[in-house]
């Protein structure tokens, strides 16, 4: 075996470990704090595969968590640690949603100038920690942190004194144009065309990560700036597009998410696409083509919780728990490292023997 | 009233003071992780889940302290588990902290709901909470006992803490060690005391700190928890932490500007401001904080180097 084989076996093993870890916890959890765990554990594992709605809500739920996700893996294979995708999807929604009411266009341009807004509504966004560390070195996790805070309120004030529905008792933007929504492409779900959106960004994304000069470029700055430096990269400047690329995609997944399943702007708080985005950029080991499976994954646990959280007593915050506990497991890079080495080592030497 | 008749008053600098009291004490958590070289991010998710886990603990033990154990038997376990994962696991503390966040936010209110039955705040439970403290004599002295009396326990304790952190890095051999892991991990290796360890009794630390900056929101600044009730202040206490340029002091300093303009935002709202503006002072206030520092710290850099320049010119 040689080393990269070594190496694949040992992400999957660890992904399968994850996973496994992942799934027994849920039930682990069920089992202490339900009255009802059988009911309970089957709906949350096999709920989500009873009806073609269900499953199509898996896809659903999986379209925005691939665009958030997409970014983080731009701005972690560049090295930074920008939590701006949060925010510039946030945004993104708020774009789509200004041009789909205010702005009359025919169908098919409408949507896409209203996903064209949401990019670059969300690129802006994300160019903010990114020029502000490029120029003065202030950290991005913090400040990208704390723009989302600022963006949510910029967002719900948009909606609240501008496009406020009037006759709508809680928070409601008007509703969209007919022509600006995205139109649906399973019968008997919600899948949206968003989903094709989002698979092919997927494709064009690890092509121009692995393929191309600027995604090699991106790649190297972000295992090694100083060295990128050395050979004649402008470090700073492939972090910053990297960043405002990232911004682009989050925000363009905030405008297909709105589109595809909103004909009004209904949300108090920033969703947490971003958030969730990270858990499954790290699942799919930063590659974009691995992106689609892990957010199915991601999205299959929030369905199966939703529908657990319905029909027994345990409630879908569950998730939550274990997405940061999936996070931590896939963020230990030492794990399972023990068990590489002895692999390493064993090939090595019986190498020598043959 | 006008606004600025508002701010100077003893009123707005009471109200200072305790929105300041959780900064600190998550800032002071992030001066001792910082000076060991961990930037723990999961001081938002810290914060959260003792906040509640105070509120449940004294509401089922019927007592003050039982509340306060529970809260800091939390926050010391999650730093645990944030130190493991980062240092013996080695996964890079951004993700480590940020999946703590993540996992307080779901933990949070799944437990709330087990609780309360409900998942927007403890209401329901009887939960104690930290008594006021009236200074003798001063409390008496008009304006000045106005300000500086009648605070909650948590507050003075905060203040005292800078000292206290003060001492403990500075003057004790805990304290070198810690700093020393953060300069130069390989000197102090080399010494044979372990990075790891020293680290680690950091991160608990700042743990303990920040668990009763968690504690003093749902035990003090309100009577209950609500969810997602830390509303970035963990973030915001690294922002105060990097600008205080990791001193106790400079902390304190930062973390109480900081604090100032959320002060401010809580006056704003009698304005006929859209209270989303008002909302995003505190946010906006530790942007331009930062940036300002950072660009503070830059420019000197640049002088510094140029003085070296000159210096290097002149010797030739």
């Amino acid at each position: 075996m040689n080393t990269k084989s070594i190496n694949r076996l040992i992400d999957s093993a660890k992904l399968l470990l994850v996973v496994v870890i992942a799934c027994l916890l849920v039930s682990l959890i069920i089992l202490s704090v339900s009255e009802e765990p059988g009911v309970a554990i089957s709906s949350f594992f096999l709920g989500p595969f009873t009806s073609l709605r269900r499953i199509g809500n898996i896809f659903e739920g999986a379209v925005p968590l691939i665009f958030t996700a997409l970014a983080v893996t731009l701005i972690f294979r560049a090295g930074q640690f920008s939590m701006i995708s949060e925010g510039s999807f946030f945004i993104g929604i708020t774009g789509a949603m200004m041009v789909g009411i205010a702005l009359p266009l025919p169908p098919v341009v409408h949507p896409a100038v209203a996903l064209l807004t949401a990019g670059i509504f969300g690129a802006i966004a994300a160019a903010i920690p990114a020029l502000l560390k490029l120029k003065w070195q202030a950290s991005e996790v913090v400040t990208s942190i704390m723009l989302n805070y600022i963006i949510q309120f910029f967002a719900l004030y948009l909606v609240n004194y501008h496009f406020r529905e009037p006759e709508a008792s809680s928070l409601a933007s008007l509703k969209i144009a007919e022509s600006a929504e995205l139109p649906c492409i399973i019968p008997g779900t919600k899948v949206h065309l968003g989903l094709i959106i989002a698979l092919v960004c997927c494709a064009v994304l690890w092509f121009y990560i692995f393929k191309t000069r600027q995604g090699f470029r991106i790649r190297l700055v972000g295992d090694n700036a100083r060295f990128s430096s050395y050979v004649g990269i402008k470090s700073a400047l492939v972090m910053v597009g990297a960043q405002i690329l990232a911004g682009f995609v989050a925000g363009l997944g905030g405008g297909v998410e709105f589109l595809g399943m909103y004909t009004r702007f209904k949300w108090t708080s920033s969703p947490g696409y971003g958030w969730t985005g990270i858990a499954v950029a790290l699942l799919a080991r930063r590659n974009p083509i691995l992106v689609p499976f892990a957010a199915l994954f991601i999205a299959y646990l929030e369905v199966g919780s939703g529908i657990m959280a319905r029909s027994s007593d345990v409630s879908a915050e569950v998730v939550d728990i274990i997405q940061g506990v999936i996070m931590l497991m896939i963020a230990a890079d030492a794990l399972l490292q023990g068990w590489k080495q002895r692999l390493i080592v064993h090939s090595a030497t019986e190498g020598g023997k043959a | 009233m006008s606004v600025l008749e508002q701010i100077f008053s003893a009123e707005f600098v009471a109200m200072w003071l305790r929105v300041a009291t959780p900064l600190l004490f998550a800032s002071l958590g992030a001066v001792i992780c910082e000076k060991s070289g961990v930037v723990n991010l999961g001081l938002e998710g810290i914060m959260l889940c003792s906040a509640l886990a105070g509120v449940v603990g004294s509401a089922y033990t019927e007592s003050l302290l039982g509340g306060f154990l529970c809260g800091i038997a939390t926050g010391l376990i999650l730093s645990a588990v944030f130190a493991y994962f980062h240092l013996v696991m080695k996964a890079n503390s951004v993700l480590c902290g940020t999946a703590i966040n993540t996992f307080a936010s779901g933990f949070t209110i799944f437990i709330l709901e087990i609780c309360t039955g409900e998942k927007g705040n403890s209401s329901s439970l009887r939960s104690f909470s930290f008594g006021t403290l009236d200074i003798p004599l001063i409390k008496d002295i008009p304006v000045i006992g106005e300000i500086l009396s009648g605070h909650n326990v948590l507050t003075y304790v905060a203040f005292v803490m800078v000292a206290v952190i003060w001492y403990m890095l500075y003057k004790t051999p805990l304290g070198l060690r810690i700093r020393a892991v953060g300069e130069n991990e390989n000197a102090i290796n080399s010494v044979g005391i372990s990075v790891n360890k020293t680290r680690f009794i950091a991160i608990l630390l700042c743990g303990v700190l920040t668990s009763i900056g968690g504690m003093y929101l749902s035990m003090g600044y309100l009577n209950m928890f609500v969810r997602d009730m830390v509303a970035g202040r963990g973030f915001i206490s690294l922002a105060a932490n990097a600008m205080g340029q990791c001193s106790p002091i400079g902390t304190m300093c930062s973390a109480l500007i900081f604090a100032f303009f959320d002060g401010i935002s809580n006056i704003l709202q009698l304005l006929r401001i859209p209270s989303e503006f008002v909302q995003m002072v505190p946010y906006a206030a530790t942007i331009a904080g930062l940036v300002i520092y950072s660009i503070q710290k830059t420019e000197s850099e640049k002088r510094k180097r140029r003085m070296l320049g000159k210096k290097v010119a002149n010797n030739a």
